[in-house]
């Protein structure tokens, strides 16, 4: 098959960008478009794995990887970033320099982590394990550094996109009904970070999460 | 690979003085491209391409004045500046994979000739004792210190792709592997090199070359102190690292064109078409600078850690291909 490793690597690669530029960027605007290049690179992955083993319940996994994580996903964090007065990531816990430094830690730390699992069967898919717990890694250091409530979600769908390019990488793809599963979590889970932030903005006038110290009736 | 003979041919002698005389002329002219572009998309006529010219030979012809209580670094650094630049454009593959002394353009020595150059006029701008020259090298320094890590990942990912850290010869393996330029490791240095790049020669995201703004200014308040010939010599300096800069990006990723051979039509030829690829490299940065505003200075080392970290990316890339 023709350019199949090459497609492979260049998809995992966009998926592991995406990631960073999601560290490097503070406008919380340019996280949409981000995150939909993502999840099209993600629906990419899958749809080269199927081509090339020429499976059909892969090649629909694909179809719905493109269209839940490069169209819906974004639309509704889309919808929350619309809401949001202030577009910026404007006090991260760790600033913008040393989280990017961070990440390049990371990055290394996920190859040397991997190396084992790659070990098991190398090959064109496995060799790019790295950068699936890559992703995974920087989604939680997002996660945990930054405040505001959209950085939460997008973290969150970092890591969900991170699981996914190893699930795919390692396994091939898992059934479809386990796929369906996983993906319509992250929609609920979308859909419930979006209310909180409507609630949080009508109730306190913010999107800052460090806000919410105390109980209130 | 080309590079592998050391002998110093007559021809490889041409070529080396044929890029040296490139990047004088050259980069300039360069600079009044860039310049006539800017001006003409803000609607303005702007000045002729050749003014940047015109400009060194007026300052050649002025009488030579120092600053009071300068010392003799005043007067050593502007040919310190020139002939580090010089040199690096004699033994970079501009116009040929084969100049005099290939062999010894390692990568290193590059960039480490044009450090060379930047830590002298830091100096110089330290020798007037004066605020805004001892401002603009502290600058000038923190920037230089934050782009060098980013520029040397970047290499080094270039360098594990051809297993050689001679720039000649990754030329010349890019010119066998044309796949190479399209490969993912490729794209992401390019992307931390040009950042990279833009910060060294301190075109507009890192600093304006147009204003001599005080709370801003980076370059020229290290040149501040310079007048008549010694400042023709710096600014030709600083347009010549510009020319050789963009020369050397511009050929380890789209190397074609590049004489192989030093005989025949090859030089002219490789001349014609490294002038045609610069000057739209430089078309497009200018195009780019009029739509984008200078960085505050405290946002510059979040621009050079993202160059850090593409260049990461680029080594990751790598290693996970091979």
């Amino acid at each position: 098959m023709i350019g199949y490793a090459a497609a492979l690597r260049l998809a995992s690669g966009i998926v592991l960008l995406a990631a960073v530029a999601m560290l490097w960027r503070r406008d919380l605007r340019a996280a949409v478009p981000v995150l939909a290049v993502q999840g099209v690179a993600l629906g990419v992955v899958a749809g080269t794995l199927a081509l090339h083993q020429h499976d059909v319940g892969l090649g629909v996994t694909a179809f719905l990887v493109l269209i839940v994580k490069g169209f819906v996903v974004p639309l509704l964090v889309w919808r929350v970033v619309r809401r949001d007065p202030k577009i910026r990531e404007t006090a991260p816990l760790v600033n913008v320099t040393a989280s990017l430094v961070a990440a390049a830690v990371l990055i290394v730390l996920s190859f040397v982590v991997s190396a084992k699992i790659t070990a098991l069967s190398p090959s064109v898919a496995t060799r790019l394990v790295p950068l699936g717990v890559a992703t995974i890694l920087v989604g939680y250091f997002l996660l945990v550094s930054r405040r505001r409530a959209v950085s939460q979600i997008v973290g969150l769908l970092l890591i969900d996109n991170g699981i996914a390019l190893v699930t795919f990488l390692v396994t091939s793809g898992v059934p479809l009904i386990v796929e369906l599963g996983s993906a319509l979590d992250v929609l609920l889970v979308v859909v419930v970070l979006q209310v909180l932030v409507v609630n949080l903005r009508s109730r306190l006038g913010t999107f800052d999460l460090d806000q919410l110290k105390e109980l209130h009736d | 690979m080309g590079a592998a003979d050391t002998s110093i041919t007559a021809m490889g002698v041409v070529a080396s003085l044929l890029q040296v005389a490139a990047i004088v002329i050259g980069g300039p002219l360069l600079l009044g491209l860039m310049a006539k572009v800017r001006a003409r998309v803000e609607g303005r006529v702007g000045a002729p391409i050749h003014q940047p010219l015109l400009d060194l030979r007026k300052q050649m012809r002025k009488e030579r004045i120092h600053a009071e209580h300068s010392s003799a670094v005043l007067i050593v650094v502007p040919f310190v500046f020139v002939s580090t630049a010089a040199v690096a454009g004699a033994i970079a593959p501009l116009v040929t994979t084969r100049p005099a002394l290939a062999t010894s353009a390692d990568i290193l020595v590059i960039v480490y000739l044009l450090l060379a150059g930047s830590v002298a006029l830091a100096l110089a701008g330290l020798d007037a004792g004066t605020a805004f020259g001892g401002m603009g090298s502290s600058r000038a320094m923190t920037i230089g210190a934050l782009a060098e890590p980013a520029l040397l990942l970047a290499v080094v990912a270039m360098s594990i792709q051809s297993g050689t850290s001679n720039v000649p010869a990754i030329v010349a393996d890019t010119l066998n592997h044309p796949g190479w330029s399209a490969s993912p490791q490729r794209l992401l240095s390019l992307g931390a090199l040009i950042i990279v790049v833009v910060a060294e020669t301190g075109r507009i995201p890192v600093d304006n070359p147009s204003t001599h703004l005080e709370l801003t200014m980076i370059h020229e308040a290290m040149t501040l102190e310079y007048a008549g010939p010694e400042l023709g010599l710096v600014s030709l300096g600083e347009s010549m690292r510009l020319g050789l800069l963009l020369a050397l990006t511009v050929n380890l990723f789209i190397p074609w064109g590049v004489a192989e051979q030093t005989g025949g039509l090859a030089i002219p030829l490789g001349l014609a078409v490294l002038i045609a690829k610069v000057a739209m490299l430089g078309v497009l940065i200018s195009l780019f600078e009029v739509r984008s505003a200078k960085l505050r200075l405290f946002q510059v080392p979040e621009l050079l850690a993202g160059a850090f970290v593409l260049a990461m990316l680029a080594i990751v890339a790598g290693l996970v291909t091979t």
